[in-house]
């Protein structure tokens, strides 16, 4: 077993509740998100997420409690075989909706976070901004309960983060948890907002 | 508004965008790829070798069956010359006492013709029978499944007609049944061995092919699908590309066995299609052996099918069980 990298953390993440992620590098960021993604169980310790204690989870639920979160990855991960729309109405084709009956939504999002006319575009040819929108389109699409974004903003300007940061604002007020780990201060100070800020592995969090 | 503001020409509007259109919706597992495309030449070269094989062993089983069958279903007595002896009389006699035996079908005596056709290779044309002392030949057709009493037939041959041997051939017919059984035996472990072949590379270059595709697997599982969706997509690609290689690879080996028969067919009582035949037998495989052609190829794309099911389950549960091994990393978010 490696060292233990988050230690005597307690903390909630209240419904609709809005919350930046931050620290420095290798302070336990990533092992954060994966426990509220149920990628990770914790060795020892309690994470309960939704009412269930993740550790007794059994697999064939996990796909179930994941519909519930959206997840933003640092690196995108979008199929590089189906276009900017079909990455981003994925997580509704897997639940088995018609298209007929998200096409619509898809489109509005897509125009939303200014991806209107590359909606028949491969990955390959998208930017690093705008591979970063369509895995934040994608992690939206399906309003989820949670929203676990990883430094949304990294790759897109200032004026495409306000945008960007917006849109999450508006999900949160319309009843989605958010939480964006990021190192972005000048994207902190736009929104008043509860910090959890990791350090060495401990937790200290700013209402 | 001004009267000259009235008379200024209209401004054309502007020209309305056109709608984009979301093209047809394209399937989760790429279609082709170059993972892809060899594995499907894999599968066809596998189905080919596969059915080439099933072909070849079932004609060498028939031939060898027919060989057994034809020499055990004849007899021969042969009457050797003698002074005292009528030979066309004998060999009536013999016909005649044979024929008595049940399990006997007919008999038909070699005449004087057929047998100087018999010693031609040996002894050259235009050979008169009456200067040598050549033996003749009765030869008895027999009912293999019920055949004579062939003790009781010499012994009453002996008392009837000394000069008369009978020859049963059953120490050939013996060597020709173990011979046989043998050919068979090999055939059936050459094709044990090339369909276990067929199956292994089946299986390992579709598991390879799906390595490729882990991270289409992953971005699935993350975004919410459940493991039977994910498997039923891979499933559905890869029960495409197998049907398509073993389609390929079993037409091909029945078109050889169909062209090798016409060929047969074509060139019947030539040299070089008598020697074919002597060795190989005929080129038809029969309706039984185009049945097995298609199970061939049922085979391989059920194989395809199960392999690429059983290792997407397995990834999904590779990247679950990750869930409660901390120190692996692989497969995950970064942050």
């Amino acid at each position: 077993m490696g060292p233990e990298i988050l230690r005597d953390l307690t903390f909630d993440i209240p419904r609709r509740s809005f919350q930046f992620l931050t620290g420095p590098s290798g302070a336990g960021k990533s092992t954060l998100l994966r426990l509220l993604f149920l990628s990770l169980q914790p060795t020892r310790g309690l994470v309960r997420t939704f009412d269930r204690d993740i550790a007794t989870i059994p697999r064939d639920e996990l796909p179930m409690l994941r519909r519930r979160i959206g997840i933003v990855f640092q690196d995108f991960r979008l199929l590089e075989h189906l276009t900017t729309y079909e990455n981003v109405a994925l997580p509704l084709r897997v639940r088995g909706k018609e298209e007929a009956s998200y096409r619509a939504d898809v489109l509005d999002l897509l125009k939303w976070v200014g991806l209107g006319e590359r909606i028949n575009v491969l990955p390959p040819v998208l930017s690093g901004g705008e591979k970063q929108r369509v895995a934040i389109a994608r992690a939206l699409i399906d309003r989820p309960e949670l929203l676990l974004a990883d430094e949304p903003t990294g790759n897109v300007d200032p004026p495409m983060a306000r945008r960007l940061l917006s849109l999450f604002l508006e999900l949160n007020r319309l009843g989605t948890a958010v939480v964006i780990a990021t190192h972005d201060l000048s994207l902190m100070d736009q929104v008043d907002a509860r910090r959890m800020i990791l350090s060495q592995g401990r937790l200290d969090i700013y209402e | 508004m001004s009267e000259g503001a009235k008379q200024q020409p209209q401004q054309p509007a502007p020209p309305k965008r056109p709608e984009m259109r979301v093209r047809p919706t394209a399937p989760i597992v790429p279609p082709a790829n170059v993972a892809g495309n060899a594995l499907m030449c894999v599968i066809a070269i596998m189905a080919f070798l596969a059915c080439l094989t099933y072909g070849a062993v079932s004609m060498v089983r028939a031939t060898a069956a027919s060989w057994q069958s034809q020499i055990s279903r004849e007899i021969t007595i042969q009457i050797k010359p003698d002074e005292k002896l009528d030979m066309e009389a004998a060999l009536r006699d013999a016909r005649d006492l044979a024929m008595t035996f049940s399990g006997t079908k007919d008999g038909q005596i070699i005449d004087r013709a057929a047998t100087a056709r018999l010693l031609e290779p040996w002894l050259g044309e235009g050979l008169d029978l009456d200067e040598l002392p050549v033996p003749r030949l009765v030869v008895i057709t027999i009912d293999e499944r019920d055949p004579p009493d062939f003790a009781g037939m010499r012994e009453a041959l002996a008392q009837t007609i000394p000069q008369a041997v009978l020859d049963d051939h059953r120490t050939w017919v013996n060597r020709l049944v173990a011979m046989a059984q043998t050919t068979a035996w090999i055939g059936t472990a050459v094709l044990v061995l090339v369909f276990s072949a067929m199956v292994l590379t089946v299986v390992f270059a579709t598991r390879g092919t799906l390595s490729g595709n882990r991270h289409i697997i992953e971005v699935l599982h993350f975004v919410g699908a459940e493991a039977g969706f994910v498997a039923s997509e891979f499933q559905k690609h890869f029960l495409k590309i197998s049907l398509k290689g073993s389609f390929a690879g079993g037409a091909l080996a029945a078109i050889v066995f169909a062209a090798a028969g016409f060929w047969q067919t074509r060139s019947l009582a030539t040299p070089q299609s008598d020697q074919a035949t002597a060795l190989f037998g005929t080129f038809s495989v029969g309706v039984g052996g185009y049945l097995g052609i298609a199970a061939t190829m049922i085979v391989i794309a059920l194989l395809t099918t199960l392999t690429a099911r059983f290792t997407v389950m397995r990834t999904i549960f590779e990247i679950d069980r990750i869930r409660s091994d901390p120190a692996r990393t692989d497969g995950l978010p970064d942050s």
